[in-house]
């Protein structure tokens, strides 16, 4: 997988950044030819994880951008991929913090969780004090 | 930050979320339609989300929380016109709207609305 052509990096630091977010996702996952529901999914995911970052991570960045790759059978695909990074708290039991109903008190508990089933690739680092880093791809079929 | 207008049909009230929402905004149309229903009386609520391009947990709780309230306040809610990429997303993120009744568009919601919510008993105007 590699990333093509320069990303968008927007700091995520009030609620209007969370709908600007979307918006690039949104972008990206359209010129990556994804279809309506996967595009749906992965902007709908993209503005969970936007959310925590602000939240919970008391502000951060975003970055969005296009990738390549290819399938298991070796044709080609593209897709989408953002990562979201704050200097927060930090998550102390990441396993936990994926299950559904985890939650730190303010939301569903669905935030982590449903996000991760929205995206093809998912990965998750954080630490107590280090704040919180999460990847998502979504591929277009 | 925009508002969500409340617009009032009758004995309903009508709202038609046609930006993309900041948190914000979606928490101003809570409180704006829960004072709505109080200052007209109204006996039903309905809410066209056709234009909505996502429902994410936060606007899932945001419809969850007016039809409870509106509940409270004696007025049934409907929400209609979700798009069918919105709701597979909605499913696989987890979120079932509970206690939300929909229809598929704004006139079905009418009449869901219509055959639920008979004129208030007490013979007051709707307005004040």
């Amino acid at each position: 997988m590699s990333a093509r052509g320069g990303g968008d990096e927007v700091p995520i630091a009030a609620d209007a950044d969370v709908v600007r977010v979307r918006q690039l996702v949104r972008a990206r996952a359209q010129a990556a030819g994804l279809g309506l529901v996967d595009l749906t999914k992965v902007v709908t995911a993209a503005s969970e994880l936007a959310r925590n970052t602000l939240v919970h991570g008391g502000g951060g960045t975003a970055r969005v951008e296009a990738v390549a790759g290819t399938t298991a059978g070796g044709r080609p695909r593209s897709g989408v991929r953002a990562v979201f990074v704050d200097a927060g708290p930090g998550i102390p039991d990441v396993r936990a913090a994926l299950q559904d109903g985890w939650s730190s008190g303010t939301g569903l508990g669905l935030g982590l969780s449903g996000a991760r089933r929205l995206v093809d690739e998912f990965d998750l680092t954080s630490g107590v004090g280090s704040g919180t880093r999460v990847v998502v791809v979504k591929w277009g079929r | 930050m925009d508002r969500v207008p409340v617009l009032r049909l009758g004995g309903l009230l009508l709202v038609s979320i046609q930006v993309d929402l900041e948190d914000s905004t979606a928490l101003a149309l809570q409180e704006d339609l829960s004072q709505a229903v109080v200052a007209t009386g109204a006996r039903g609520v309905l809410i066209d989300i056709s234009g909505l391009e996502i429902v994410d947990s936060f606007v899932g709780r945001m419809l969850s929380t007016i039809a409870a309230v509106s509940r409270v306040l004696d007025a049934e809610t409907v929400v209609v016109g979700m798009r069918p990429a919105v709701a597979i997303t909605l499913v696989e993120l987890g979120l079932d709207l509970a206690g939300v009744r929909t229809a598929l568009d704004v006139e079905r919601g009418m009449r869901v609305l219509g055959s639920t919510t008979a004129p208030r008993a007490d013979g007051l105007p709707l307005a004040r």
